[in-house]
């Protein structure tokens, strides 16, 4: 672990732990039936048991469990041969039962590592896991401000949803870091088919627990009251709030000098518009759950076999594959990051380009510079993206061949992605035709005659000064390869003596 | 090991149970009786004894990952006590919601 540098210099450490709920890929809901897919009409995917009605019994996902799995073993977990579930019981109007299915004191994994490294070298940080346990997710209780006094309407189809639970010990010193390593978390997640990630329909969503280690001048150290904080909608409010709230609790300790353990735990809410954190409700006593454990479900035993096939399923992990690729196509580790980043479909897409290109570093630069830059610009995925792996590398065989250079050859990308056609057809329109040697040296041979001046300067030393040749080469014929008008008027300037 | 009236009080709140004075004061003796019954056990020496996870010897009870048809909208609000035709209808709460 390399120790970070503060990028602010400030007079603390700041300490983060992040607890991190994933809804599992799967069609149904963890103990019954009903569909999972998110958007449909209020209560429309709901039966008895996710409903909470009396008599109904709930009967667990395998799926849900296999990917949880898959999960804990790809953050490096201790899988326990035994593993049983727990009743959480408090009320809210969107938990129909009174109580969560969730995991107390053998929860199905525990001690797992990510890793997280900043491709430009600013930080690396492997981050210890607590636990990930398995459990079932609540209902969506929707409050119209506006009106006041108004009902709160109660939507139970996404209660029962299966999610994983991924708590973090507090290793995490920064909140540019923490951003990052949530990042890596994700791509993890997604890379293994465990869940999509998608904040925006609450598929994922972060807690943070934070508080600051402030050295005193006698050599202790002031620790400040642990906050977690809730309501953040992206990574990039988690570092906001995370920036806010370090120098919140400095100030506060500056003011009080509060330390941990005068206070209970306090919960804070992320303001996003505003910018700032408030003070919510204080956070119930864990024995304030009254766990105990859940009579309708029987335990879990989990055999090696059974955790053979899962590690089988799951796939280059996105740590794996930076390597391979950086490897196997001669790339940075930069490129190769960039490229991973951006999730398996694209990094398909580099490899199938390389492939036919034979060549990674040309592959890696078209695909950061023009791919993803339009794909970025246009949006949509890149399996939908216009113009594909093979035309792309027609284009750059054209480029190695002469036929153009690679302005010319962005002009082709463009016209292709807009106009759908073949880059032969596009070439064709474009009245790009290669220029063939004979007409080539007599266009050299006329630029010369009508620049003495230049090639006073060529003969005196200064190649460079044939880029002027090269200016009105193009400009007479926008088809000739650049180099190949240097290469020959520097050729002919040789003759004349 | 006797319970005093706030441990009452306590449980009364966390289970939204509305106590009155005479209430916690019958519960206190009531709930002090059980809690010295069940703690008999504890005379019990238990250190060779595996804990029970479950009452049943099953294990691994599991079921596909197969759609299986809900109920229709009007089943599922039909014994609401309040509902919009789309919604469970419940008096204004605030804060947070999802799982904890």
């Amino acid at each position: 672990m390399t120790a970070h540098a503060n990028s602010a210099a400030e007079p603390y450490t700041i300490v983060i732990g992040l607890e991190v709920h994933v809804q599992l890929q799967t069609k149904t809901k963890l103990f019954c039936g009903c569909s999972t897919t998110f958007g449909s009409p209020p209560n429309t995917q709901v039966c008895p048991t996710c409903l909470g009605l009396p008599g109904s019994l709930p009967v667990m996902n395998r799926q849900a469990f296999d990917l949880a799995l898959r999960a804990a073993l790809a953050l490096d977990c201790q899988i326990a041969r035994f593993t049983k579930w727990d009743r959480k019981n408090y009320f809210y109007p969107d938990l129909p039962k009174g109580y969560q299915i969730s995991q107390y004191d053998l929860p199905f994994s525990h001690s797992g590592q990510l890793e997280v490294v900043d491709p430009k070298g600013a930080f690396s940080r492997r981050v210890r896991i607590t636990r990930v346990h398995l459990e079932e997710d609540a209902g969506k209780s929707m409050h119209d401000e506006a009106a006041g006094t108004a009902d709160t309407r109660i939507d139970l189809n996404r209660a029962g949803t299966p999610l994983c639970e991924i708590v973090s010990e507090p290793d995490l010193r920064s909140p540019q870091e923490a951003r990052a390593w949530l990042n890596e978390l994700k791509l993890l997640l997604v890379y293994l088919g465990v869940s999509d990630c998608n904040m925006q329909e609450g598929s994922l969503r972060v807690d943070a627990n934070v508080n600051l280690h402030i050295p005193r001048g006698d050599g202790t150290v002031a620790k400040t009251p642990i906050v977690e904080i809730k309501n953040m909608n992206s990574f990039r409010s988690v570092e906001r709030a995370l920036i806010y709230e370090a120098a919140r609790q400095f100030e506060e300790w500056q003011a009080t000098g509060a330390e941990l353990g005068s206070a209970p735990k306090q919960t804070r809410g992320w303001d996003d518009p505003a910018g700032v954190t408030r003070g919510q409700r204080a956070k119930e006593e864990s024995s304030d759950y009254r766990y105990f454990p859940e009579p309708d479900l029987v335990p879990v035993t989990v055999s090696e076999e059974q955790l053979a096939a899962v590690r089988g399923e799951m796939g280059e992990p996105p740590t794996v594959l930076r390597q391979a690729l950086a490897d196997r196509w001669t790339i940075t580790p930069y490129d190769a990051d960039v490229l991973v980043n951006q999730g398996r479909d694209l990094v398909a897409y580099f490899e199938e380009l390389a492939t036919l290109a034979k060549d990674g570093k040309v592959a890696s630069n078209w695909m950061q510079q023009d791919v993803l830059r339009t794909l970025n610009e246009r949006g949509g995925t890149i399996g939908e993206f216009p113009v594909r792996p093979a035309a792309v590398a027609d284009i750059l065989g054209r480029i190695a061949l002469g036929d153009f250079d690679t302005s010319r050859g962005r002009e082709i990308f463009a016209a292709v992605l807009e106009s759908g056609k073949t880059v032969a057809d596009v070439v064709a329109s474009l009245g790009i035709a290669a220029v063939d040697d004979a007409e080539l040296e007599s266009l050299c041979r006329e630029l010369i005659a009508a620049n003495p001046k230049i090639v006073a300067d060529v003969q005196g030393g200064k190649e460079q000064a044939a880029a002027g040749l090269i200016g009105q080469a193009k400009k007479k014929n926008p088809n000739v390869n650049p180099g190949k008008v240097r290469a020959m008027c520097l050729t002919l300037i040789k003759q004349l003596g | 090991m006797s319970l005093t009236r706030q441990d009452v009080a306590k449980v009364g709140m966390l289970a939204r149970l509305a106590l009155t004075e005479a209430d916690l004061e019958r519960m206190t003796g009531e709930l002090s009786k059980i809690v010295n019954f069940v703690s008999q056990l504890s005379e019990l020496d238990t250190a060779a004894v595996e804990p029970l996870a479950h009452p049943l010897e099953s294990r691994n009870v599991f079921r596909e990952d197969v759609p299986a048809p809900s109920l229709s909208t009007e089943q599922a609000l039909a014994n609401a006590p309040r509902q919009d035709g789309s919604c469970f209808l419940v008096p204004a709460v605030l804060g947070e919601s999802g799982a904890a």
